[in-house]
């Protein structure tokens, strides 16, 4: 054994081959798209159905039909109820998850993969025949009422809802998936009934089946579960296009505070609308976002946390859309450091789209942190259903992933330079405070960003 | 399914632990120190998990951050603290694991020489912002503070919470935090264990490389306490949320101790999940309730077993309470459905599959091994751990249920809005969590 020479940092060896996922394809005569990832690690195999159209759909007045729609699913199906359902889903030692983005509602099943046909045969139900009854209805629009009434007490959860309002207004993406106490209000069971035909459908939407058999064998599981699935007839056409629209040019608001009095830290956002996912510059953006809020190392949390000590953490996102989404940087700091908390991360976002540049430096650590690591995105088979459905969702080649990390070591410090430069406006940017307003309302004038603005919450 | 192992210790005492995993070609580090929040005393709480902060912040031959060098080399890193243990991990391309075990092992025996008091001071003020962040600033956050003080006596190790009381970590001093390090931080206190894309032979080599001449430090002495209520007790706290929530909690075996299993199949048949009783009638039937949940949490020297339920609006905190603990009789004498049990017993057959997808992070297949490996010296332990549960009868769900539950005191916490005392279960009284 040769001894430990520790005046130096052993240098990593060459990256091993890694063969990313082979997708194959199979379309349904009912328009269902198929997508199927042989993945042999163990036996445990994940269905994602991708039904395009999310919170961004909902009707401008039922702000969380959507979401309720999608979670009345697993509340009754084929005239069994929600019991029974879950009963079932827990005898395959199964996971059904419904998960309301944006932009697409997601049903996931994860289960071992002895039992695929079985999860297949749960997702199709529960997806094609949900009961809707109006006395399930009720009791969970009970449930989302009360829910939306603890959001209250979550400072984070306060500050996404305000946030997201103040920067799209009546924009699709200006509002919560779960809605508002009015607009939940005022739907009935036949609203979601009627959603449910018009946005479940099989064109359009795509199944992704990963488990540890032949990728033909999926798709004939797949295809034997879901080739009956038909468009129900629905009195009403939904705009699945309907977030392309471009966002308010303007934020309403450019300083905000959420008043929480006694409140024992300060939860903060900054940002503005952005970019769409089909953005050029995708690329360029992962390595902007690493640098200066991405990862630990990054200039925002090397600053606020490990220099200055203001919060457990902060981090940025470019969260991209198939229309443009917003850029966000959040935290949560101490009350009492609230304004030079503001006042230093305002710079640092400033600074990297100005005066100090992403340097070449910085922009090969960022590629060597998100290229090296790529491949454990690919270590579980819901890992690998997620990720195919991300390219279902946005349109992407299936050789995306192999062209990942090529793509990405093209970027230069000037196309990251540039990024910044053209990105991240600050004549754009909303400042949102959800905090004691009384003991940080004297400190908000030094900080140069106009006058605060109290906003009240939402129902 | 098994779990694949070869297990050494070095002669400074360190288990190294080895699994091949070639499916990506990715290597997980772990690190698992015997030490956790009991090993601190009342007055200087808080102590293993600043440390833990501490553990980032560079040793002395790369005084500088973890993060950088980790990050550029494609891993991933992180940390946590328990009450028993703390561990430390790393997820890293193939050709970094020199990289990992070189840094892993300086901190482990070359630590102190790059501690500052302006490190220190820093995490120390980090750390008091996770602590408001996750508990002070969050709904129903300062509730487990609240019992964990109620159901042990002040001098047991599990009165005081991990993250520690505010006022401790204002007193620490960088001299208590260097004593800390030399106690518990070293290799015969330690375990590692290396998963992944490696050859078994290597990977012992590379940890008697890195770790074998690190110097054993003094035996630690294991932390025991014997944990009781004299008798019930019901208590109140005001926090800002909208709705309140009820808690009851019990004293309950270790992990892997008798009846841990039954209880853990206990909470899964009452409170986990659509399928479980209270559920049933709580949140589906009556709604009187917008949540319910129980769980077993074993650790090493005892466990609780604990409910928590929320009120739907309007309705009474003791009216949740009577039918937690009617649930608990009635399972008490009746015992479990054969269909429960094999629910439950599916349910866990999978999870246990599931834990195998990964071989880092938290819970991958590196960490359940050296789970297995410090809590009960046997990283092999995962199919007996396994057969615990294949083993649960009805009846031994109901005679567990008895024994801990139904014959013994326990803690009620009322959690109501600012203001509104009176919904909290009658007699309660008013706690203060610092």
């Amino acid at each position: 054994v040769s001894a430990v020479d520790r005046s130096r940092l052993p240098v990593p060896g060459a990256d091993r081959p890694f063969r990313f996922p082979r997708i194959a394809r199979r379309m349904l005569p009912n328009g269902l798209e198929l997508r199927a990832v042989t993945h042999r690690a163990v036996p445990v195999a994940a269905v994602v159905l991708l039904v395009p159209g999310g919170s961004s759909v909902d009707p401008a007045d039922m702000h969380g039909l959507v979401s309720i729609t999608a979670g009345l699913l697993d509340e009754g199906s084929r005239g069994q109820s929600a019991l029974d359902v879950a009963d079932r889903v827990a005898r395959i030692g199964g996971e059904l998850d419904l998960d309301v983005g944006v932009d697409a509602v997601v049903v996931g099943m994860t289960t071992l993969d002895r039992f695929l046909d079985t999860g297949l045969a749960l997702v199709h139900e529960v997806v094609t025949e949900p009961n809707l009854a109006n006395d399930d209805f009720n009791r969970i629009r009970n449930l989302r009422l009360e829910r939306l009434s603890q959001l209250k007490d979550h400072a984070g959860a306060m500050a996404d809802r305000a946030f997201a309002r103040v920067l799209y207004g009546a924009h699709p993406y200006g509002h919560l998936s779960l809605g508002s106490e009015p607009s939940l209000n005022t739907m009935t069971v036949d609203h979601a009934r009627v959603l449910h035909g018009a946005m479940f459908t099989p064109s359009g939407s795509t199944l992704i089946v990963v488990g540890d058999r032949p990728e033909e064998e999926l798709l004939d599981a797949a295809a034997a579960v879901f080739d009956s699935w038909r468009a129900s007839a629905s009195p009403i056409t939904i705009n699945r296009e309907s977030a392309l629209a471009p966002p308010p040019a303007a934020p309403e608001v450019t300083l905000g505070v959420l008043s929480r009095p006694g409140a024992a830290q300060s939860e903060l956002r900054i940002g503005h609308a952005c970019a769409p996912r089909s953005t050029p510059d995708y690329h360029v953006l992962l390595l902007l976002n690493t640098i200066l809020g991405g990862d630990f190392v990054s200039r925002l949390n090397l600053n606020l946390r490990e220099q200055k000590g203001f919060t457990y953490g902060v981090r940025t996102g470019f969260n991209l859309r198939r229309g443009i989404g917003p850029f966000v940087m959040q935290t949560s700091v101490g009350t009492d450091v609230t304004a030079p908390a503001i006042h230093e991360a305002w710079r640092e976002i400033r600074d990297i789209a100005a005066s100090r540049p992403a340097t070449a430096d910085e922009v090969a650590l960022a590629f060597a942190s998100v290229s090296k690591g790529y491949p454990r995105g690919f270590e579980t088979a819901g890992q690998v259903a997620r990720s195919v459905a991300q390219l279902a969702l946005h349109g992407l080649p299936d050789s995306y992933f192999e062209q990942f990390v090529p793509r990405l070591s093209q970027v230069t410090a000037e196309d990251v330079a540039a990024a910044a430069r053209r990105y991240l406006d600050p004549a754009k940017m909303t400042t949102l405070i959800v905090g004691d307003l009384d003991k940080i309302v004297g400190s908000l004038p030094a900080l140069d960003l106009g006058q605060p603005q109290v906003l009240t919450i939402e129902p | 399914m098994k779990l694949d192992f070869e297990k050494r210790t070095l002669a400074n005492g360190l288990d190294v632990i080895v699994h091949e995993d070639h499916q990506l070609p990715m290597v997980a580090v772990n690190v698992w120190y015997h030490v956790g929040s009991k090993n601190e005393r009342s007055g200087s709480t808080g102590f293993a998990h600043l440390f833990e902060h501490l553990m980032f912040e560079g040793s002395e031959h790369h005084d500088h951050g973890y993060f950088p060098p980790l990050q550029r080399a494609g891993g991933l890193l992180n940390g946590s603290t328990s009450t028993d243990r703390t561990n430390y991990w790393e997820v890293v391309p193939t050709g970094a694991l020199d990289l990992a075990l070189w840094m892993e092992s300086d901190r482990m025996g070359y630590l102190l020489p790059a501690l500052t008091e302006k490190k220190f001071e820093n995490q120390r003020e980090v750390v008091i912002n996770e602590r408001r962040q996750n508990y002070e600033n969050r709904p129903y956050g300062l509730a487990g503070i609240a019992l964990s003080s109620a159901m042990f006596a002040p001098d047991h190790p599990y009165h005081w919470p991990t993250i520690g009381f505010t006022a401790d970590l204002r007193a620490a001093s960088i001299d208590q935090v260097r004593d800390f390090f030399q106690t518990y931080y070293h290799p015969a206190n330690a375990s590692l264990s290396l998963a992944g894309d490696l050859e078994t032979a290597q990977a012992f080599e590379l940890a008697e490389k890195y770790f074998g001449g690190l110097a054993p430090g003094p035996a630690v002495t294991p932390v025991s306490a014997t944990a009781a209520l004299s008798a019930s007790a019901s208590l109140l706290l005001e926090d800002r949320v909208e709705l309140p929530r009820v808690y009851v909690s019990w004293h309950s075996p270790a992990m892997f101790a008798p009846d841990d299993a039954e209880l853990d199949v206990a909470a899964d048949v009452l409170a986990h999940g659509k399928t479980s009783r209270l559920y049933k009638t709580l949140v589906y039937e009556k709604r009187v309730a917008t949540d319910v949940s129980a769980y077993q949490h074993s650790r090493e020297m005892s466990g609780v077993f604990q409910f928590a339920c929320t009120a739907a609006a309007g309705v009474s905190l003791s009216e949740l309470e009577v039918a937690i603990r009617a649930a608990v009789e009635h399972l008490a004498v009746e015992g479990v459905t054969d269909a429960e049990l094999e629910r439950a017993l599916a349910q866990t057959e999978a999870q246990f599959i599931y834990r195998l997808q990964t071989i880092g992070g938290f819970g991958g297949k590196s960490d359940q091994l050296n789970a297995y490996n410090t809590f009960v010296g046997d990283p092999g332990y995962f199919e007996r751990d396994r057969e615990r549960y294949v083993n649960v009868t009805s009846r031994g769900v109901a005679s567990a249920v008895k024994k801990w539950i139904v014959t013994a005191p326990s803690v009620s916490l009322s959690v109501v809005p600012r203001g509104r005392r009176e919904m909290a279960l009658a007699g309660a009284v008013e706690v203060n969590v610092s």
